[in-house]
């Protein structure tokens, strides 16, 4: 026998966890997802930027471009840097908190995951090559490199997200007496709700990355610095973002339909529905006291009509499910109506931008313009932290979707607690380090190529 | 060699590529610690932010490789590793976290007082994140960890000799590749002072490595002697090679064979990741989880390996291209134009 480990955790074992536990373990899991997600859309959208710079600069020989390919990319290598750091907490936390879940599931969910990685080494070994090598490979060299990055950007998004639709869709295993067998990896990869995740996903990526940036470019323009640099800083990034926010919706409505078909639970919750009924409203607003919806806003017929395209479809609710399955419904109503109310507020400014444009070829007239085009990357990052809540927590009690619930993958160990206050201070130091270098280098002085670091150094020793 | 097997190999060529490259660019962080004031230490900490700067990121995806290999590969086996071993795992996490992110913010401020908030938590945390690593493997060794959801004795399975050892013997090796690897790149970059400052810290930490080794053969032999009779049966030949590779290495930095002796102390490291495995086959967890035990099931495993093939496929051609560029020779007194150069 080896050494003995000592009694105290083995009692754990069998008991139900500490609520206060998995509410920390939730909570912990949430704060680091919910922060990787939003620097990892900019891994995914800022690559495209740079790179479209670079080749207008190439194309034009117009050294603006190039100023901005030159400031996106170091912003970028900064932001992968986080992103990566952020990221790989997150796969000690699959394991550290969900024991129970990757000790059970792990061979389920694994592929998609281990095809992730072979995309986080092309995109950490092409970003080096592209930040590093600037001026040492040939322009159309150089601008190739970006092309990996950009396609494992999207690549990667789409195999984590596999990961976590299969969550909501469990496809591909047989469960034989508590046995997890007849594993197809495959199957559970590619099921069936990857497809509208992802693609919702990997364009929620462009906009937070467009309107963010183009956010930035629009304070500066408020300020009134309208030169060429700072009106092309913007136009890009806010038109790509623009002409992807309608594209998003209707991949939105799709979500939403097959939300509505597959996990009729969440779609309840989603929609404040407590009784079964057909013809069912959509609510705007509201809140749940007592088992049903107060202070909603009623469309007749809307919810039946958006959900399944026929204004007497049934729409189950949440009295077909015992209690103890039902998600909290305020928090999964609200959080869809944020992510939907923003969707909308950007396909206006978007509306109202094209238009201007297509009148008099210029941006519009109005400061409230820029005002609104200002908190534009704040509205996506909102969009994207509210569907990010409505799939998780609409979810609950489940983990894996009818199979395990989350309170019985939570780890055992005692004073999860204490996992979290830790977190707690590191995250907010590592937040208000990025925002301040983030800003910093927002500042700087143009133009500044990413790789040259230190001017201002003495070089005593060499 | 069973599939299982296979996959094994796999996990641990992520081990190795990560105990050597993701360990050099820890080690990398050790000698910012001891490079001195803002004023002395600023060749050294040039040379190894230029060394670094490049490379880190894929190099730290080693470890993410690791991770999900064993996930899929071997669930149980990460469920009960990262649960018992939660609270040093936490603090790597955090470590990783403040190690990558001050490195990226200190190159792009100015201010010298920023430099050295960031510096000071990238050197601090690259000490101690392979420290806490160190500590999990000597807790896994040791059979220490039971499969299960936190299982193992939260404290002990990480604080006991072994554990200390294995911490120790991390950042030791941590240390002495960096300065194995950054002597070689202050050659190149023609900066005689450097060279001389590493040729003597690889040295240095060579030595003290080859001591601890020896002192820490009582410590397994008290500890664990189920490890103990692994290394000294079938694992033994990689306990030597390990051993002969060092002095060989300490030899080479004597004669001032800068890259022959890249090789010989990645081999070095390299025998004694092996070593280990060896020493403990055919046990993952002992004395509980055997290796077909914890595997998971022949789709799986397959799928996997299948997808890992194709990647390595486009993979080994990329990365050789990345070292192949910061590695050629450039003018040293390029610098002014080119903003970088000389990287490992
Ligand atoms: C910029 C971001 C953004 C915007 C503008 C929208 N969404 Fe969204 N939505 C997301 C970003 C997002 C997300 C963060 O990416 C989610 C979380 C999980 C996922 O796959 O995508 C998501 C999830 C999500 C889900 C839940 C999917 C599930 O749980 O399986 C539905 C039904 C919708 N969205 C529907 C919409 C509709 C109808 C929108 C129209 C206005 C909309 N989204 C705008
Ligand atoms: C592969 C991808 C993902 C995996 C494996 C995953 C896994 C988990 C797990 C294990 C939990 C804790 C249990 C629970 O409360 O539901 C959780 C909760 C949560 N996750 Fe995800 N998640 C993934 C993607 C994301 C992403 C990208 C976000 C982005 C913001 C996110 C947002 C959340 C939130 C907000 C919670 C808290 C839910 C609650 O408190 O009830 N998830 N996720
Ligand atoms: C449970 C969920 C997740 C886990 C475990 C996870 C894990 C990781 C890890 C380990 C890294 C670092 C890789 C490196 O060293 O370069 C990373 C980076 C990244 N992740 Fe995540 N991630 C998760 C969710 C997501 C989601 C939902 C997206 C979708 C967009 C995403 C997109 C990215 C991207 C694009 C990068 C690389 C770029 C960057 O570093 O900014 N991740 N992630």
């Amino acid at each position: 026998m080896g050494p003995v480990p000592s009694q105290l955790p083995l009692l754990a074992q069998a008991a139900a966890p500490n609520p206060a536990d998995l509410m920390a373990a939730r909570t912990q899991m949430a704060i680091s997802l919910g922060w990787h997600i939003i620097i990892a859309c900019f891994g995914v959208g800022f690559p495209l930027l740079a790179v479209f710079a670079e080749w207008r600069g190439f194309r034009t020989g117009d050294k603006v471009w190039g100023t901005l390919a030159r400031r996106w990319a170091r912003a970028m290598g900064v932001l992968f840097a986080v992103g990566a750091v952020s990221g790989t907490i997150l796969s000690f936390e699959l394991g550290i908190l969900w024991p129970g879940l990757m000790g059970t599931y792990g061979e389920v969910i694994g592929l998609p995951f281990a095809i992730e990685g072979i995309w986080f080494f092309t995109e950490a070994i092409f970003l080096g090559i592209y930040l590093y090598a600037w001026d040492r490979l040939p322009p159309k060299v150089h601008m190739l490199a970006a092309v990996p990055i950009v396609i494992a950007g999207v690549a990667g998004a789409f195999s984590v997200v596999a990961a976590n639709a299969w969550m909501n869709q469990p496809r591909g295993f047989d469960l034989v007496n508590g046995e997890v067998t007849n594993v197809d990896p495959w199957a559970a990869m590619f099921n069936p709700a990857t497809w509208p995740q992802a693609t919702h996903m990997i364009l929620a990526a462009y906009l937070v990355t467009g309107f963010g940036v183009a956010s930035v470019y629009a304070v500066a323009l408020l300020r009134g610095r309208r030169d060429r640099y700072h009106r092309l800083g913007f136009l890009v990034p806010f038109v790509f973002a623009a002409a992807l926010t309608p594209v998003q919706i209707g991949v939105g409505d799709w979500a939403a339909h097959f939300v509505a078909d597959n996990q009729p639970v969440k779609l309840a919750a989603m929609e404040g529905v407590f009784e079964t009924e057909r013809g069912a409203p959509l609510h705007l607003g509201g809140i749940e006291i007592d088992g049903e919806l107060r202070y909603a806003v009623e469309i007749p017929f809307g919810l039946s009509l958006l959900a399944h395209w026929d204004p007497n479809a049934e729409i189950m609710g949440l009295n077909e499910v015992p209690p103890d399955q039902h998600p909290p419904v305020n928090v999964v109503h609200l959080s869809f109506q944020t992510m939907v109310a923003m969707g909308t507020a950007l396909l206006g400014l978007g509306a109202w931008f094209a238009f201007a444009w297509w009148r008099r070829r210029d941006l519009p007239r109005s400061p409230w313009f820029l005002r609104f085009a200002a908190l534009s990357g704040v509205a996506a990052v909102v969009a994207l932290e509210a569907g990010w809540v409505t799939t998780e927590v609409g979810r609950q009690p489940w983990i894996v979707y009818g199979y395990l619930r989350t309170a019985d993958a939570v780890s055992a160990a005692p004073g999860l607690r204490l996992g979290l206050y830790a977190l707690l201070v590191v995250y907010t130091i590592l937040t208000a380090a990025t925002i301040y270098v983030l800003r910093l280098m927002a500042r700087a002085p143009l133009p500044v190529a990413p790789q040259e670091t230190e001017p201002v150094e003495p070089r005593t020793l060499s | 060699m069973t599939l299982a097997e296979v996959v094994l190999a796999v996990t641990w060529v992520g081990v190795t590529f990560y105990a050597l490259l993701g360990g050099a660019d820890f080690g990398a962080g050790f000698w910012d610690l001891f490079a001195g004031g803002a004023r002395r230490g600023w060749a050294q900490r040039e040379l190894i932010e230029h060394s670094i700067g490049p490379v880190w990121e894929a190099n730290h995806v080693w470890l993410i490789f690791t991770l999900v290999v064993l996930w899929t590969g071997f669930p149980p086996v990460f469920a009960a590793v990262m649960s018992t071993m939660i609270i040093p795992l936490t603090l790597a996490a955090f470590g990783v976290i403040m190690r990558g992110a001050a490195f990226a913010f200190r190159k792009v401020v100015d201010a010298l007082w920023l430099k050295q908030v960031f510096g000071a938590s990238f050197a601090a945390s690259s000490v101690l994140t392979p420290f806490f690593l160190g500590t999990v493997t000597g807790g896994v060794a040791t059979g220490r960890v039971p499969p299960g959801n936190a299982r193992g004795d939260l404290i002990t399975s990480w604080l006991n000799p072994t554990s200390l050892l294995g911490g120790t013997l991390a950042v030791g090796v941590c240390a002495y590749l960096a300065a194995v690897f950054l002597v070689r790149d202050a050659e190149r970059e023609g900066h005689d002072r450097l060279v001389e400052q590493f040729r003597a810290r690889a040295l240095g930490t060579g030595a003290a490595l080859g001591i601890i080794a020896l002192g820490g053969i009582f410590v397994l032999r008290a500890d664990a002697p189920r490890l103990f009779e692994g290394l000294t049966g079938r694992a033994l030949p990689l306990v030597v090679a390990s051993a002969v590779f060092g002095l060989v290495s300490l030899v080479l930095l004597v004669r001032r064979r800068f890259v022959a002796v890249r090789v010989t102390a990645a081999l070095a490291v390299t025998a004694i990741v092996w070593g280990w495995a060896a020493g403990q086959y055919p046990y993952m967890l002992e004395p509980d989880l055997t290796i077909e035990q914890a595997a998971a099931g022949r789709a799986t495993l397959t799928a996997m390996l299948v997808s890992l093939a194709i990647g390595a496929l486009l993979l080994v051609p990329s990365m050789t291209w990345l070292f192949v560029i910061f590695q050629r020779e450039q003018d040293p007194h390029a610098r002014s134009v080119n903003g970088e150069r000389g990287v490992r």
